[in-house]
């Protein structure tokens, strides 16, 4: 590609080639198929097509192009909130002594009780409007994806190479061109791939979100998530089978054109000075980068967003002060004063509204549920752990499968497991099953895969002279297992089963209570507890259930997790 | 560059560093500095690693603020990093994600020179600087010298009054330092370099007398200027010729006396006294190569450092360690073996062992002292964080995790006793 070439010819290669034909047709066409599915979204609450679902196969494309586009205004959302608050977060020290155990606290909250105070919140403003509804479910899905992605920016920002820094300020880039320049790009890596663990998590909840009952009020938004709900209800299990199926495509289709080659554009942006073994770049970079229309678009795009960063906006760079000035001592006490009354202020809000109509019992009630789900949990997270580490490892130390298992259990992670319950529940009603025991691995049927893939990643990591020493010593069975390849995988197990368990304690909500053509299967567990006082609109019951079981979550991240986590960095990394 | 009229560009007058510490006085980094740059000179600031060198740079580029002290940028006093004033890095410090070009390009692009300007003149110091054709590379496709090469065309591109080199060289291969130093110095004789002055920090002192005008020895513990010599040999200079040996020589000697010098030889050695972690391998083996022929006893440290492929600062801290445990002497420039280094050499792993152990106890208070409260216990057991607090009062925390890391170190060769990392705890083994 030199530039050298004469400019009668540089004007005929402007000319459009084939690709360009195919690409401009399929992005038309797209655009003005969601332009008329997005419509949708203004029209009035009562009008009869805004809300009511059809079963009809060929109703499900609109569904998933509205469902999908929830997905990406919350991903919109997510990124706008990540600028803004992990920047404040690392930029201002006060500011981040709060936001961060904040954003800590509110990873661990079950997103979906919440579902009932955002829809009302919402819908009273833009009563009456779809829009309402809409932005309740945008809202929980946005839930599931900001915090995490901002946590990974907070890290970075925190973590930007000293001498780069330095380089940046020594040549004197003002704030804004060192944020764009160094600081957006070295983050970029772990942000696109908190970005892409978010949308997998997303998917479930927008799923989960779209058919919402709170009280005698039942809100169905158009989307596959309200499709399946209906299939259920209906007792459709070929409408089920429709609907996994066409997930499946919006799922594949979102990894094929916008991870893959996301994921693979971040690279560059990896901070490693050694060059890494090429990766073939994904089908839609390389159409992107063939394509010529795209890619003098790309290249516009590219050449605006390089003058806003490189616009010489806010100061130049200071000197770094001689001794770290000791922190203004009234600021500090009066930031602690206001952050004290806050906490007053808002501990005796719940107090008085949860004590106003429920007593201690309700409080034990909803402990000795959460110990249930708590069980549940565990015997989850063991039983996963007992399947998915062995054959992670197996297939993590055979590249050849590990590389076609690992992106297939990646895809699993993302699909929503709960488009997959209509099929268990089917089989316990047919053989009476007890829901207690039997509803209980639905829980764990989204997450498990997080486990497996982090497992196949950390057997392919490991390192190939200690596979070999232990090979050379005759090291084998359970001594291998326990002295050589568990401690291996140990810190990328860790990984994954966080997510997992997090990512279970959320599901339980949904999962403990089933319903299939008008049978009910509920089994007993905080989360049905809180899907239980949502459908009877006990809000107060809502409140202790979800305080109940966020303080369940960081007990067992703090008491488990965390300790087990840090000795994995401690001890099992190498160098 | 026969100017007769040079400017003054920088101006540094008492400056002092130090770093603040709740509970005791103030560590001293930096105390008293003074240096003045004219144009069309090189200055190098010559000193062991900690001596503060890196520091005075960072303030001299505006990136630190000295705790007292003037730094005067052509006249004008520094409030942060100035224009005219280029840095170049030990660790390169490019964007893995710009390409050559752009990276080149990021002070002009700071500056906000238009795009054309400015990617004509990234063009030229690409091509001044020999790296021509890479334009378009990442630097992990280049070689170290490579990427120096780069971070030397993006200093060079602003076309700064002062160019700043962090030890530029010494994360490079012993071949390709020098052929960017000769390079460089080739472009400075012929006035090609846009640059009036340049102002470097090195332990080198071979690459010191092969580059600059002017070399600042530095002290260290707290870092002053020594000394300032003006290195008299026309460029290009040959390391070979006896005058420049000697210079070399001299300079080795200097800095092995002001080394002794700050360890006060009168007084016995102190808790307050910090310790370099030098494996007692590498002890091991300096001893033996000592003991050996040609050097039977006694070495010229300049001829050392150059058989074994060493620098100066992995050098003197070995030699100083042999001075420490009376197994070795330093003196004017030379490292003599001892008796005691001479048995220890003869000896077998296990009177090794005993012979290091007696002389960590008589050498090493700190060492001692641990080994006295492991005794003193019931149980054997005591947190290191009681002696890292101690040190802390005498040292910054960098220090005292260096002074620990070789206490536990030597203790566990000595086997005086052990440690524990999961618990942070010194203890003694059962059977002793």
């Amino acid at each position: 590609m030199s530039e050298t070439s004469f400019p009668a010819f540089a004007g005929a290669r402007r000319l459009p080639n084939l690709f360009d034909v195919v690409a401009a047709v399929c992005i038309l066409g797209a655009l003005v198929y969601v332009l008329g599915v997005a419509r949708g979204t203004l029209a009035p609450l009562d009008a009869p097509e805004a809300t009511t679902i059809v079963l009809d196969p060929w109703a499900l494309p609109g569904y998933a192009v509205r469902t999908t586009l929830r997905m990406f205004a919350a991903l919109f959302c997510s990124l706008v909130f990540t600028f803004t608050y992990a920047t404040w977060a690392a930029k201002s020290r006060r500011a981040g002594l709060i936001l961060i155990p904040i954003l800590d606290v509110l990873q661990s909250v079950p997103i979906l009780g919440f579902l009932t105070f955002t829809v009302v919140f919402f819908m009273s403003l833009f009563p009456g409007r779809v829009l309402g509804a809409e932005l309740a479910a945008i809202f929980a899905i946005f839930t599931s994806q900001a915090w995490n992605m901002a946590f990974s920016l907070y890290q970075s920002l925190k973590t930007v190479p000293a001498d780069l820094d330095e380089a940046t300020r020594s040549f004197r880039l003002t704030a804004w061109q060192r944020f764009w320049r160094l600081e957006v790009p070295w983050a970029m890596p772990g942000l696109v791939w908190n970005t892409m663990m978010s949308m997998s998590g997303g998917w479930f909840f927008v799923v989960a979100s779209e058919a919402i009952s709170v009280g005698d009020v039942t809100w169905k938004l158009p989307g596959i998530g309200s499709y399946v709900a209906l299939a259920m209800d209906e007792g459709d299990i070929a409408a089920v089978g429709y609907a996994i199926l066409a997930m499946l495509i919006v799922i594949l289709a979102y990894d094929q054109l916008l991870f893959r080659p996301l994921v693979a554009w971040s690279s560059k942006f990896k901070f490693e000075l050694t060059a890494a073994e090429d990766v073939e770049d994904p089908w839609v970079l390389k159409l992107l980068r063939r394509t010529r229309v795209l890619r003098t678009l790309s290249g516009g795009l590219g050449h605006v967003f390089d003058t806003i960063g490189g616009a010489r906006l806010a100061g130049r760079p200071r000197r770094r002060p001689a001794v770290a000035r000791a922190p203004s001592k009234l600021g500090d006490g009066l930031f602690i004063a206001v952050l004290a009354v806050a906490v007053l202020v808002a501990a005796t809000t719940i107090v008085r509204y949860v004590a106003a109509s429920l007593a201690w019992t309700d409080l034990i009630e909803a402990l000795e549920l959460g110990l249930i789900t708590l069980l549940r949990v565990v015997v989850l997270m063991v039983l996963a752990t007992l399947v998915w580490v062995p054959i992670g490892v197996w297939l993590g130390l055979r590249p050849k499968w590990g590389r076609r298992i690992q992106p297939l259990a990646q895809f699993m992670a993302a699909f929503p497991a709960n488009l997959f319950f209509p099929v268990f529940v089917v089989s316990i009603v047919y053989f009476s099953g007890d829901p207690d025991i039997w509803l209980t691995p639905l829980m764990i049927l989204g997450t498990q895969w997080y486990i497996l893939f982090n497992v196949i990643a950390g057997a392919s990591a490991f390192p190939g002279d200690l596979q070999e020493a232990a090979a050379n010593f005759r090291v084998g069975g359970w001594l291998w297992w326990r002295r050589v390849i568990l401690p291996g995988v140990f810190p990328y197990y860790v990984t994954g089963a966080i997510t997992a368990s997090g990512g279970s304690w959320n599901a339980a909500i949904v999962s403990e209570v089933v319903s299939w053509r008008g049978t009910k299967l509920q089994a007993h567990g905080l989360g049905s507890y809180i899907a239980q006082a949502t459908a009877d609109g006990a809000t107060e019951k809502v409140v202790l259930g979800v305080v109940v079981m966020s303080c369940f979550v960081i007990a067992f991240n703090r008491l488990l997790w965390r300790p087990l986590y840090s000795f994995a960095a401690r001890r099992l990394t190498l160098g | 560059m026969d100017q007769v009229l040079t400017e003054t560009l920088l101006q540094v007058s008492g400056v002092r560093q130090s770093y603040h510490k709740e509970s005791s006085a103030d560590l001293v980094v930096l105390d008293d500095v003074a240096v003045q740059l004219r144009s069309g000179e090189i200055v190098g600031l010559l000193g062991r690693s900690g001596s503060g060198k890196s520091t005075l740079l960072r303030i001299i580029a505006g990136l630190l603020t000295p705790t007292a002290g003037t730094v005067e940028w052509l006249g004008r006093p520094l409030t942060g990093p100035a224009e005219g004033v280029a840095m170049v890095f030990q660790s390169f410090a490019l964007f893995p994600w710009l390409t050559v070009q752009e990276n080149v390009e990021l002070g002009l692009e700071a500056q906000g020179v238009p795009r054309a300007e400015r990617e004509a003149r990234g063009e030229v110091a690409i091509d001044l600087i020999g790296l021509g054709g890479y334009e378009s590379a990442y630097p992990k496709e280049l070689s170290g010298g490579m990427r120096q090469r780069v971070g030397l065309a993006r200093a060079l591109v602003v076309h700064p009054d002062l160019l700043l080199m962090d030890e530029p060289f010494s994360a490079l291969d012993v071949l390709t330092a020098e052929t960017l130093r000769t390079d460089l110095i080739d472009l400075w004789s012929e006035g090609k370099l846009p640059v009036k002055s340049v102002l470097m920090v090195t332990h080198n002192i071979e690459e010191a007398v092969l580059m600059c005008d002017r070399i600042l020895v530095f002290s260290s513990n707290p870092g002053r200027v020594a000394s300032e010599l003006r290195v008299p040999f026309p460029h290009p200079r040959n390391r070979l010729d006896p005058a420049f040996r000697q210079m070399v020589d001299d300079i080795y000697a200097l800095m092995t006396r002001r080394a002794l010098a700050s360890r006060a030889p009168a007084a016995p050695p102190t808790m307050s006294m910090s310790l370099h972690p030098v494996s007692t391998n590498l002890m091991a083996g300096l001893m033996e190569t000592l003991a050996a022929p040609p050097y039977n006893g006694r070495a010229d440290l300049p001829a050392l450092a150059g058989s074994l492929q060493l620098e100066l600062d992995d050098l003197l801290p070995m030699g100083e360690a042999l001075h420490l445990f009376h197994m070795g002497v330093l003196e004017e420039g030379d490292l003599r073996l001892t008796d005691r280094g001479r048995d220890f050499v003869e000896a077998d792993t296990d009177d090794r062992k005993r012979i290091f152990a007696e002389a960590l106890r008589a050498n090493v208070p700190l060492a001692a002292q641990i080994r006295r409260v492991l005794d003193d216990r019931p149980n054997h057991r005591a947190a290191a964080v009681r002696f890292r607090d101690e040190l802390e009062d005498f040292m910054s925390p960098d220090y005292a995790d260096d002074t620990l890391t070789a206490a536990i170190a030597w203790g566990r060769y000595a086997e005086l006793y052990s440690y524990d990392e999961e618990a942070d705890q010194f203890f003694l083994d059962e059977e002793e």
